[in-house]
C-alpha cells in the first residue's frame, strides 16, 4: 500500500504539516475559521518530534502486523481488508489507550474531550494526504511501501528506466 | 469414531485468546472444520466493556469484539451456553455437561480466569457480586434498580477490577468504600507513586479507601440481604451491595492433573501444553514474559488476543514462535491516564530508576544493564509507547536514557538507526531523486 515517509534530510521541522492536518480534520475548510473560531479545537493526527537538527514528522504507518489493532480491548480498531488502512470505530472506541501503549511510533493521537483514539486516515478521498501536498520542502512523500520482493527486484526494475 | 467425524479445530473459550486463534487458523485454513465453546451465551464480547454496560446500559450490540456475522462468516460452528464438563486429552474428545460429546484433532484451552472469592462469614449473602462478566454486570443493574435511593456498595480489592467496578458504581450514584489488603491500590500493576495519582482522584469523586486490612465478615440481613460488613479491625462498614475484586485466577479445572501446570497452564513458546494437539492462552496459560525471561500469568487482555494468534498458527500446521508478553495495563478511571509495562518496581538495587514528575505527571523508567525493564507513566502517557517498544525489542538505552521521561521526548531522541527503522524511510536511493543539496559552509568550531 502506498504510505507517508519522511525525508529527514530536507524536514526543517516547520510544522506545515500538522497544521493542514488538522485543517483536514476541522469542521471548517478555512484555516482561520478552523484555528480560532472551532471549539474544541481540531486535533492533528500526526506530530513533529525534534532534537537538534532533526525533525521527524511523525504518522501512523500503517503496520503490517498492527500491534493497536491487535491489542485494541473493544474490537475498535481494524485493519480494512480492501485498503489495508487501520481505522478507528468511534462508537466502539472507549478512550482506553491501550493502541498509546504499544504503538512503536507513538502515533496514536488522544482526543481526551471525547475519549476517543486518533490516528492517520492517510486523507480518505484525497488524492495525496495534505501532509504531503503541503509540505513545502517535500519533505513528506506519498509511495508504495517498499518492500522485500520488490527490493529483490529492484536492479532490473532500474534497467528499464 | 472415523477421523472425519472429528472437529479440526476446537476451541474452548470465545474471548481475546479463543477470537484471536480462531483468526489465525481461518487466515491459514479456510475450510477446516472449527468449533468455539463457550459458558457464556453470547458472541464474544470485549469485557472491559462491561463497566460501560453498567454505568450506561451500553447494550450487547455496542460490546461486541467482532462483528455479529463474525462466525458465520468464518465458518465457525458456535457452542455457546454450554459448559465442558470434561476433555479427554489422549482420546481427543470431550463432554459437554448438557451430555453431548465432540471429538476433536487439535484443541485449545482459552478458559481465561475466575474472580478469586475467599471464604468469609456472610460471603453467601444475596447481593455479593464479582464483576468479570456481562452477567456480572447484569445482575448488580438489576439490584440497583431494584433499590433506589441511597445505596452504598463495599467493594473488595482494589485492584483493576475493583476500580473498574467502582467507577460504574459511583457513577450510577453509589456511594463506594473500596478495601485493599495491600497498603496501596492497584498494587500489582501500579507502584506507589503512580497509585497515589488514582487514589486523589478517586477520592475526589468521594471514594473511600481503606488499605492495609480486609472485610472480615460480611453481616446479612434476616432476608439474606447485605447489611454492612466488618473488618479485621472491628470496624464497621455500611454497605448494601458486596464486589468480590480480589483477583482473579487462572481456569484450571479442565487441566488438572491432565497437563502440566504451575500457576496457570504451562505452555511453551509455540503455546503448546504438555500434552499433544492441546494449546492454551490468554489468562489460563503460563506464557513467556519477556521481561522476566521466565513463564508468567499475564492476565491482560492483548497478550490474550497476540498469544491466541500464535496457538492458532501452530493449530492450522504453522511454525510460530511467541515472543512473549508482559504485563500491561492502560487506565483511563475517573478522567487519570496512567500506563504501566513490566517491572514498576524495581526488585532491588541493581536496577536504575528514572524519574520525573511535573504538575499531575509522573513519568518512570527502571532499567537494567541499559535494557528497560519496566515503566510507568501518568498525566502525559503520549510517548509510553515509544518506550514500551524500546523495552520488547530489548533495544540498550544507556546513551538516551535521561531523554526517556523528558517532556519532548520522541522518535527524533533516539538513536538514528532505531527512527530510520522505526519510521521505515524509504532506501537511499531516494536519495538520488533529490536535487543534489549545497555542501554546508565549514564550520570553524572554537577549540
Amino acid at each position: 500500500m502506498k504510505k507517508v515517509y519522511v525525508k529527514e534530510e530536507v524536514c526543517i521541522g516547520c510544522r506545515l504539516c500538522e497544521v493542514y492536518c488538522q485543517l483536514q480534520h476541522a469542521h471548517s475548510s478555512d484555516l482561520v475559521k478552523a484555528f480560532k473560531k472551532e471549539s474544541p479545537p481540531p486535533l492533528p493526527r500526526l506530530r513533529v518530534d525534534e532534537r537538534g537538527v532533526v525533525s521527524l514528522s511523525v504518522r501512523c504507518q500503517q503496520c503490517d502486523d498492527a500491534p493497536c489493532v491487535q491489542a485494541c480491548l473493544t474490537g475498535a480498531l481494524e485493519r480494512n481488508p480492501e485498503s489495508l488502512l487501520v481505522t478507528v470505530d468511534e462508537d466502539r472506541c472507549i478512550g482506553c489507550w491501550t493502541c498509546v501503549l504499544v504503538c512503536p511510533l507513538a502515533a496514536i493521537k488522544q482526543d481526551k474531550e471525547q475519549k476517543k483514539a486518533l490516528k492517520c486516515d492517510l486523507c480518505q478521498g484525497e488524492e495525496i494526504p495534505v501532509c504531503v501536498a503541503n509540505c513545502p520542502n517535500e519533505a513528506l512523500v506519498y509511495v508504495e511501501e517498499p518492500d522485500s520482493t520488490l527490493k529483490v527486484e529492484s536492479p532490473a526494475t532500474q534497467g528499464h528506466e | 469414531m472415523a477421523k472425519t467425524d472429528k472437529i479440526k479445530y476446537l476451541i474452548i473459550g470465545n474471548s481475546a485468546g479463543g477470537i484471536g486463534a480462531a483468526e489465525a487458523i481461518r487466515e491459514l485454513d479456510k475450510a477446516g472444520t472449527m468449533a468455539i465453546v463457550s459458558d457464556e451465551p453470547y458472541p464474544a464480547y470485549s469485557r472491559p466493556l462491561i463497566s460501560e454496560h453498567l454505568f450506561e446500559g451500553r447494550p450487547l450490540e455496542r460490546m461486541l469484539y467482532r462483528a455479529p456475522d463474525f462466525y458465520e462468516q468464518n465458518n465457525i460452528q458456535a457452542v455457546f451456553g454450554e459448559k465442558v464438563a470434561q476433555v479427554d486429552f489422549s482420546g481427543h474428545s470431550l463432554k459437554l455437561e448438557s451430555g453431548r460429546s465432540l471429538a476433536w484433532q487439535k484443541l485449545l484451552l482459552a478458559t481465561g480466569g475466575v474472580p478469586i472469592v475467599p471464604r468469609m462469614e456472610g460471603g453467601d449473602a444475596k447481593d455479593v457480586f464479582t464483576f468479570t462478566r456481562l452477567d456480572d454486570a447484569k445482575a448488580i443493574d438489576k439490584f440497583l434498580n431494584k433499590h433506589k435511593g441511597k445505596t452504598q456498595a463495599l467493594v473488595i480489592g482494589g485492584g483493576l477490577i475493583g476500580v473498574s467496578a467502582t467507577e460504574a458504581l459511583v457513577r450510577r450514584g453509589v456511594k463506594v468504600c473500596i478495601v485493599e489488603m495491600k497498603d496501596w491500590i492497584l498494587n500489582t500493576i501500579l507502584d506507589e507513586e503512580g497509585a497515589a495519582l488514582e487514589a486523589k482522584a478517586l477520592v475526589e469523586a468521594d471514594v473511600d479507601i481503606i488499605t492495609g486490612h480486609t472485610v472480615a465478615k460480611i453481616n446479612k440481613s434476616p432476608s439474606g440481604a447485605v447489611d454492612g460488613a466488618v473488618l479485621d479491625d472491628g470496624r464497621s462498614i455500611a454497605a448494601d451491595l458486596v464486589v468480590v475484586a480480589i483477583g482473579v485466577t487462572p481456569r484450571l479445572e479442565l487441566a488438572d492433573g491432565q497437563l502440566k501446570t504451575n500457576r496457570g497452564i504451562i505452555v511453551d513458546r509455540r503455546m503448546a501444553t504438555s500434552q499433544p494437539d492441546v494449546y492454551a492462552c490468554g489468562d489460563v496459560a503460563e506464557a513467556y514474559d519477556f521481561v522476566f525471561g521466565e513463564n508468567r500469568v499475564t492476565p491482560v487482555w492483548p497478550n490474550a488476543y497476540v498469544g491466541g494468534r500464535i496457538v492458532g498458527q501452530n493449530m492450522a500446521g504453522g511454525k510460530a514462535e511467541y515472543q512473549g508478553g508482559t504485563a500491561m495495563n492502560s487506565l483511563k478511571y475517573f478522567g487519570v491516564n496512567i500506563v504501566s509495562a513490566g517491572m514498576v518496581a524495581p526488585p532491588d538495587k541493581s536496577y536504575e530508576v528514572i524519574i520525573q514528575r511535573g504538575d499531575g505527571i509522573y513519568k518512570k523508567v527502571i532499567l537494567k544493564d541499559g535494557l528497560i525493564t519496566g515503566l510507568v507513566f501518568a498525566g502525559d502517557i503520549e510517548k509510553s509507547g515509544i518506550i514500551y517498544n524500546l523495552m520488547k525489542d530489548k533495544v540498550r538505552v544507556d546513551g538516551f536514557k535521561e531523554e526517556l521521561v523528558s517532556d519532548d521526548f520522541g522518535l527524533a531522541s533516539l538513536p538514528e538507526e532505531i527512527w530510520r527503522a522505526r519510521l521505515a524511510v524509504p532506501p537511499s536511493e531516494e536519495a538520488f531523486i533529490v536535487p543534489p543539496v549545497e555542501p554546508p559552509e565549514e564550520v570553524v568550531m572554537d577549540e
